[in-house]
């Protein structure tokens, strides 16, 4: 067993396992993109971040390809790991602001607008879909081609590949190729819908609560109810 | 290339896996380029995906998936030729043998690149055929010594 720090909190965890698993272990947050239960981690989206070391020697480590260290100090959700985090989730809107996955990711992190140029393309490089591909269809037939800026998802010569039995499992756990996220607003380059719209639940229903992840799922039929009741309160 | 020739090369680095690319680049050696065929059945043999075979091959410059010529005729483009007239050189190889850089002429015997520098920048402009330096070039010696490759062939 190893013994390690993680946000305050002295936990003890298995040799083998990563910084993101004692994180989930313990039930502490930590934002994921590229990973997925079933499939090797990969570190590609780099959302999953956290500080480690004491004082001035701190790092920032991708806690899903970490180990866990005896005597480790971690931190997860520090100033220093929230904003690098802020800013990631920033440049993948930039390239992909269709995604649903990345508009929900930038509205729970408050993130208001891209002040980068927006790309708006339909592929984050996140490689869940050659992971998926090689590890539970047991296909292999989709990798990285090129390289630098021209590196690409692709079948060998972009042609129709043999291995292929179009499973679509490849699709299927794709963050980026989706119809764009409809919020409640019209959509810009961050719609940010559901982190601007106001808690309606507990204003209109006071002995429950709601738990819709992210909150404003419900708007669809409280929100224009409650939009109504304004108008009418107007006239 | 003739598949027992691939098969000898295979046989020669016994089948490892990490030796894909030294057995690549021997394949290159012969052959020029990398043809999809010979791809293929360098994965199958190996037993490897070709998406992986693939991916390799893209990722490293000095593999060429398209076809290459017999002579290659590299033109240094770095700062030190460039100033000496090395756009002058490359537009008059191009337009001797009707291609771009990164083409082949349709006969097989050309392959045109440029390249950044060759570390001889006081023989520059510099233009480099089938590893051969030649310095101090200008249009009428390119004409000349594009000639004496293309008797040959």
């Amino acid at each position: 067993m190893i013994n390690l720090m993680i946000d305050g909190l002295d936990v003890q965890v298995e040799e083998g396992a990563s910084l993101l698993d004692v994180a989930q272990f313990y039930g502490i947050p930590v934002p994921t993109l590229c990973h997925h239960d079933g499939l090797t981690d990969y570190g590609a989206c780099r959302l999953c971040i956290v500080e480690i070391g004491k004082g001035k020697n701190t790092k920032l480590v991708s806690s899903c390809t970490y180990p866990a260290e005896q005597g480790l100090f971690v931190r997860t959700n520090s100033k220093r790991v929230v904003e690098a985090r802020k800013m990631l989730v920033e440049l993948l809107l930039a390239m992909c602001p269709s995604s649903k996955i990345i508009q929900d990711l930038a509205s729970a992190m408050e993130v208001k607008k891209v002040r980068f140029k927006v790309e708006h393309g339909d592929c984050i490089l996140c490689g869940l879909c050659v992971r998926m591909c090689e590890e539970q269809m047991m296909a292999k037939a989709i990798g990285f081609v090129n390289r630098g800026k021209d590196r690409k998802i692709s079948t060998p010569f972009d042609a129709k590949s043999d291995v292929c039995r179009t499973c679509g499992g490849c699709m299927y756990i794709c963050p980026a190729c989706e119809l764009r996220c409809e919020g409640p607003d019209a959509p810009g380059d961050v719609c940010g819908g559901c982190a601007n719209v106001e808690p309606v639940c507990l204003e209109d229903e006071n002995d429950k609560m709601c738990f819709m992840d992210p909150c404003g799922w419900c708007y669809n039929e409280l929100g224009r109810k409650k939009e109504k009741e304004k108008k009418n309160n107007k006239l | 290339m003739k598949k027992a020739d691939i098969d000898k090369i295979l046989k020669k680095h016994d089948y490892k896996k990490s030796s894909l690319i030294s057995i690549l680049q021997d394949i290159q050696e012969v052959n020029r380029w990398l043809p999809p065929e010979i791809l293929k059945q360098v994965s199958e043999k190996m037993n490897i995906p070709l998406i992986d075979v693939y991916s390799l091959t893209t990722f490293y410059k000095s593999f060429y998936l398209k076809p290459r010529g017999k002579h290659i005729i590299t033109v240094c483009s770095g700062t030190a030729c460039h100033v000496r007239g090395g756009p002058r050189i490359l537009n008059e190889i191009k337009s001797q043998l009707n291609i771009d850089v990164d083409e082949t002429t349709p006969d097989k015997n050309f392959s045109l690149e440029t390249v950044r520098c060759l570390g001889a920048c006081a023989l520059g402009p510099l233009m480099v055929v089938d590893k051969k330096y030649y310095g101090q070039m200008n249009p009428k010696k390119v004409v000349s010594t594009i000639k004496k490759f293309s008797k040959k062939k």
